[in-house]
């Protein structure tokens, strides 16, 4: 196999993998109304609406800081 | 002082606030005048013989491009960042005295960047690639620019206190990693100085000058690659960074579904990069990839409608507010020329239907309902957002507003009719033949027809550069003339007559 032709197989099975993956976080929004740490996706809009330095945060950092 | 509450700090997005509006009359004023030179030829040497070297449309018309794209977008781009960024990561710049240290720093390297780029423009010293014009001293300045942002997002990021990034956040560093790479490897250039040619003369040219390190076809290819994702990473995701957060705040509206947001996010990084071969559509470059420019064209409608539908629910039920408040209809106007723009462009992108356009006005259309209708508004409303809570005072005149808002909507739309119809009849005229295969016309031919087209696209120019004015005195008034607000400011932001 010549490099041109690996690079070619190369670069047709990356799209195929970018495709899946794609397609599986596609699913995965429309399957899950939360994400991975129990947060409502649509909560996060919230990270805009309530952005007072002294409001609380959707997800802190950290449990030491959410006080 | 230490007893003072923590507050966000925006003295960096303040000083860029300065540069968007400079940057944007100058810009925005070159292209005015060279519109009306390309109507009225006289205008080229309307300063005298003597000065028409630099008064020339070829001599301006990079100074024009650059001004608006890389100095009133991009400081847009930073000042919002520098608002937006501290908001969303609920962390203030007085926090770090590095960050403010390094935010300060990127700011004059720009201005001194921004200098040079502008009288090196005016010698006309070039290297000749569209957008990409700087010569190799001024691209090592703007990478350190460059990094300089990089270390203020990541280095904000590093000391947030909220732990997710908000959507906007996502398209700046999008932003960020996007023109990194597409700058960096269009200026791959060699300076003359070190070449050595055939027959061993070494230090050619001036010390300033050098050549692309591609040649012919790839050259062009690689530039782009450059100039159309230019156009994916100056005049759309952080533009629509902006929107995802200035949208839902001035209205008091979450956004419409922020997991579309996520999906059109990826869904555009995943296209954008792909587009560009529609700029070499019928040239030397390989028919495969000719073709596969235009089909990631005409994919790109679906990601891109997709954040555009999104910020237009985003105002479901609230569409009283599109009436009352001009800073909306700026908003909301803005989205719709980008649905608007993303259909235009890979309908331009279909090999059948580029055949007629390419080349012609439709082309220089289609940017500027882009730039103007949905960059230009969208920066104007993210700082309209901003000045009365930066400067801590009520905006100077919404009537003032409305008006800006309307004049400049009538020179949009001069601007994009005006260029369809020219852009087309100059299509049509090219490609005319008789039944022998003879042209039809003469070049001068179209040049004729389309005066009155060009003149149109003039005014329509010198209508949006007048809003663009009433745009910058009314900034000018709210920092300077208007009554101190108390009150933290929440949603709507407060107009006063």
């Amino acid at each position: 196999m010549s490099i041109n032709e690996f690079a070619a197989y190369g670069y047709f099975f990356l799209i195929v993998f970018l495709v899946v993956v794609t397609y599986s976080y596609i699913y995965h929004l429309y399957k899950n109304r939360k994400d991975s740490s129990g947060v409502d996706y649509e909560n996060y809009s919230n990270m805009a609406l309530k952005d007072d330095i002294s409001d609380t945060p959707v997800k802190p950092i950290s449990k030491r800081e959410e006080k | 002082m230490e007893n003072r509450p923590l507050e966000y700090d925006y003295t960096v997005a303040k000083m860029f606030m300065v540069t968007t509006i400079v940057l944007g009359i100058v810009g925005m004023g070159i292209g005015v005048f060279i519109a009306f030179e390309l109507a009225f030829p006289e205008l080229n040497t309307v300063f005298g013989a003597g000065l028409a070297e630099y008064t020339n449309f070829s001599r301006l018309r990079p100074l024009h491009t650059d001004a608006v794209a890389f100095g009133f977008t991009l400081s847009g781009i930073f000042a919002t960042w520098y608002y937006v960024g501290q908001r969303v990561l609920k962390v203030s710049m007085a926090e770090s005295k590095f960050l403010m240290f390094i935010g300060k720093l990127q700011f004059w390297l720009y201005v001194i960047g921004v200098a040079a780029v502008v009288v090196s423009l005016f010698m006309g010293i070039t290297t000749s690639k569209e957008y990409a014009e700087f010569e190799w001293p001024i691209d090592i300045a703007i990478v350190v620019v460059w990094v300089l942002w990089g270390i203020s997002i990541f280095g904000l990021i590093g000391i947030r206190r909220e732990k997710s990034l908000y959507i906007s956040i996502w398209y700046y560093i999008a932003t960020f990693l996007g023109v990194a790479m597409l700058y960096l490897f269009n200026n791959m250039e060699i300076p003359t100085m070190l070449a050595t040619s055939p027959a061993g003369e070494t230090g050619i040219g001036a010390w300033y000058h050098s050549i692309s390190m591609y040649a012919g076809t790839n050259d062009a290819l690689v530039q782009w690659w450059y100039g159309h994702n230019a156009v994916a990473f100056v005049f759309t995701v952080p533009i629509i960074a902006m929107i995802y957060y200035f949208l839902p705040k001035e209205s008091g509206q979450a956004i419409y579904s922020y997991k579309l947001s996520l999906l059109s996010f990826w869904g555009l990084m995943f296209v954008y990069l792909w587009a560009g071969g529609h700029h070499l559509l019928y040239s030397t470059v390989p028919d495969w990839m000719q073709t596969m420019g235009s089909i990631f064209s005409v994919i790109l409608i679906l990601p891109s409608w997709g954040s555009a539908i999104n910020m237009l629910l985003t105002m479901k039920g609230e569409w009283q507010q599109v009436a009352a408040s001009p800073l909306i209809k700026f908003m909301v106007l803005a989205s719709t020329f980008y649905m608007f723009s993303t259909l235009e462009g890979p309908i331009q992108a279909i090999k059948s239907v580029n055949a007629i356009a390419h080349f012609t006005d439709w082309i220089v259309g289609h940017v500027h309902d882009g730039t103007l209708g949905w960059v230009g508004f969208m920066i104007i409303a993210a700082l309209y957002h901003m000045a009365p809570r930066v400067f801590k005072r009520e905006l100077y005149s919404k009537s003032l507003m409305a008006a800006q808002f309307w004049i400049q909507t009538l020179g949009i739309v001069l601007y994009f009719t005006s260029m369809w119809i020219a852009g087309i009849t100059q299509g049509m005229m090219w490609r005319a033949h008789d039944e022998f295969g003879n042209l039809a016309y003469s070049f001068m031919d179209t040049v004729d027809v389309l005066h009155p087209y060009y003149t149109l696209r003039g005014i329509g120019g010198l209508l949006y550069l007048i809003g663009f004015l009433m745009f910058a005195y009314n900034i000018y008034k709210t920092m300077s003339a208007r009554p101190v607000e108390e009150s933290e400011l929440q949603n709507a932001s407060p107009m006063g007559a």
